[in-house]
């Protein structure tokens, strides 16, 4: 894996956090000209799904879901297979059958991809059986969002990954909205975490959009679950600062709450930490977004000029 | 031969099949309370009790099953399978197509259904059809001790997800076992008793309703022959077809509600591919729009029983155009 060559590179963390935020801007540029169909974006959670991701081994594996962009690039997918994907493309990591919804790419071990919120929970268990019964050595790195854990799913799975000591690192990304409700309608305590003692699964929440911070908090909980061989759960508290699915006008979102996390923006803060330290120049942050913005350009040539799957495909892999 | 029950025959192709594959493992709610002999030969990793709680149950086991072990889940009873159909129908039959054949899910959903005991509505529903309707998954249902053995080795060692319904009337009814291996192939029909004047398709307990319709109509000169499913998918279309061209008649039998049921399907099957080869109209026996009462008179009214099938046969046998 090449993340792990760079996962103490500040830097390199910067450049995956802009190439993220690069391509969902594509998309939703493309949604709007109608060229591309609308997506779940996860813009404002940059800094989330980056620390995590570089938190991790190339043998774990990672269960995600709609919101799935940063967690497949930070892992190192390919911008234009993803774009290809989404725009039902045969070049498309899944062929063109997932579109952006449940994108799994096996080989980078993002694997069992479902858009049905709270399915990823549901399924994390099982992933985690396989590991540990056929001895294999990565642990299991379940990403949902505080809709998902009000699903009885959630609950289920945590007591029986406590019950059966099953090596999951559970990942609440909370960014405060399930779908077009805010999180203080629908949830009895304010954080996910919370519920973990319930049962007695170790947990913590982390700033969501402080990189560094997602970075070290989840490279412990990743080595305790290692330890262990039982669940943890790490929330990342952080912000969809775009609407549920583009197109979205937002006109339910208090602007003032929207105002006060766009000012905690992920890249903007890690960037202005990096010049302010010096371990970064004015000059370099901007040819990392020249380097990002041509690497999508090349993406989107890619995407654009790949066939649509042929009338054969659509029965073929509905069964092994 | 040996003689085992239903139950038991279920018993012996879980023990066949963990035996063959180290990979084969079984859980569920009481699965290692009720079967004391598995957990005893292959230990508490593999045969596990569960909570109570049929969606992480599924859940688990579809995520096992993408990510290489073949597990076999116990929900008791066909109704619990509403707690669990997401994880069934979204992700086990799901996955593998949207993600262009990325992963496959060997695993069986084992679940009890069907009217016998008077456990009423909420235990005893014939849902088959409902997973018959769902891409990605196969159904499977067996009318003997046999075909329950053979059909669940099958199911076992195929690569996708297979609900597996056990007929409650039928679980503790002794039958002859072939001794030794024997894997009974899915989507084949079977054909238990031949006759060229009309076709009686069904499966589960409904099957011996069947039979015993024949010997009934035999009684009468009437020669019909009894096909039984065993497969709902994929479904033995040729076996149907090939018996019908030669009967030119079709009764559908099956304890499962009639609307929109699996017989429904097979209907419209002879009527687009042996419409001309007819020689009277199908008929179609099932349950009512209703769900199960409790009462037994009225569970059993429920099931097309013996007596029904044998009048609609004698009705087709004897049916003039107009």
């Amino acid at each position: 894996m090449t993340h792990t060559q760079h996962e103490t590179d500040p830097r390199h963390l910067l450049e995956q956090m802009l190439l993220i935020r690069a391509y969902e801007e594509a998309i939703v540029a493309g949604s709007t000209a109608g060229t591309v169909p609308g997506t779940c974006t996860s813009v404002g959670q940059e800094a989330a799904a980056v620390g995590v991701i570089n938190a991790l081994g190339a043998d774990d594996l990672i269960l995600t879901n709609h919101r799935s962009a940063g967690h497949l690039l930070a892992r190192g997918a390919d911008p234009g297979r993803l774009l290809a994907e989404v725009m039902g493309r045969s070049d498309g990591y899944c062929g063109g059958k997932s579109g952006s919804l449940h994108i799994s790419v096996r080989e980078l071990g993002v694997i069992l991809t479902s858009t049905i919120v709270g399915a990823e929970l549901s399924l994390a268990p099982g992933v985690a059986l396989s590991q540990t019964m056929l001895g294999r050595p990565g642990i299991v790195v379940c990403f949902f969002g505080d809709g998902a854990a009000c699903e009885g799913s959630f609950h289920e799975s945590l007591n029986l990954a406590a019950l059966w000591n099953l090596p999951i690192l559970y990942v609440c990304e909370n960014n405060q909205w399930q779908a077009f409700v805010h999180r203080r309608e629908a949830t009895s305590r304010e954080h996910i975490s919370d519920w973990a003692a319930s049962y007695g699964i170790p947990a913590g929440t982390v700033d969501g959009n402080d990189v560094s911070a997602v970075l070290a908090a989840a490279r412990d909980a990743a080595a305790r679950v290692h330890e262990s061989g039982r669940p943890f759960l790490l929330e990342t508290w952080t912000y969809r600062t775009r609407g549920h699915f583009e197109p979205d006008d937002q006109s339910y979102v208090d602007p003032a709450e929207r105002e006060a996390w766009l000012a905690r923006d992920p890249i903007a803060m890690h960037r202005d930490r990096l010049v302010a330290d010096g371990r970064l120049t004015t000059a370099e942050a901007d040819a990392l977004d020249d380097e990002v913005a041509s690497r999508i350009a090349v993406a989107q040539g890619f995407a654009e000029t790949s066939p649509f799957p042929d009338a054969s495909e659509l029965t073929r892999d509905v069964y092994a | 031969m040996t003689t085992l029950t239903l139950h038991d025959a279920v018993g012996a192709a879980l023990t066949e099949e963990m035996r063959r594959d180290p990979r084969v493992l079984v859980f569920g709610e009481g699965v290692a309370t009720k079967r004391h002999d598995l957990v005893q030969e292959f230990g508490a990793r593999r045969v596990r009790n569960t909570p109570l709680a049929e969606g992480i149950i599924a859940g688990t086991a579809v995520g096992a099953a993408g990510t290489g072990l073949r597990p076999v889940i116990d929900l008791l009873f066909a109704p619990f399978l509403c707690y669990a159909m997401d994880e069934l129908v979204n992700s086990a039959g799901k996955l593998r197509y949207v993600s262009g054949g990325q992963f496959s899910f060997p695993l069986v959903t084992l679940a009890m259904t069907g009217a016998g005991w008077g456990i009423g509505a909420q235990h005893n529903h014939n849902i088959e059809a409902w997973f018959v309707h769902s891409p990605g998954l196969k159904v499977v249902m067996p009318s003997n001790p046999e075909d329950a053995k053979g059909l669940l080795k099958a199911a076992i060692r195929d690569d996708n997800p297979v609900l597996f319904f056990l007929d409650i009337g039928l679980l503790y009814q002794p039958g002859e076992v072939a001794t030794g291996e024997h894997v009974t192939p899915l989507g084949k029909a079977a054909v238990l008793r031949e006759g060229g004047d009309v076709t009686l398709v069904s499966y589960g307990k409904t099957v011996h309703h069947c039979l015993q319709a024949a010997d009934a109509l035999a009684g009468k000169g009437i020669a019909a022959e009894v096909i039984d499913l065993r497969s709902l998918k994929p479904i033995d279309d040729t076996a149907i077809l090939a018996s019908v061209t030669r009967t030119g008649r079709l009764v559908v039998a099956h304890e499962a509600n009639r609307l929109c049921g699996v017989g429904a399907e097979i209907a419209a099957l002879v009527a687009e591919e042996a419409f001309a080869r007819l020689k009277a109209p199908i008929v179609r026996l099932g349950g009512p729009d209703a769900p199960v009462a409790s009462s037994y008179p009225l569970e059993q009214a429920f099931v097309p029983q013996a007596d029904s099938i044998a009048a609609a046969a004698e009705r087709l046998c004897t049916f003039q155009h107009a």
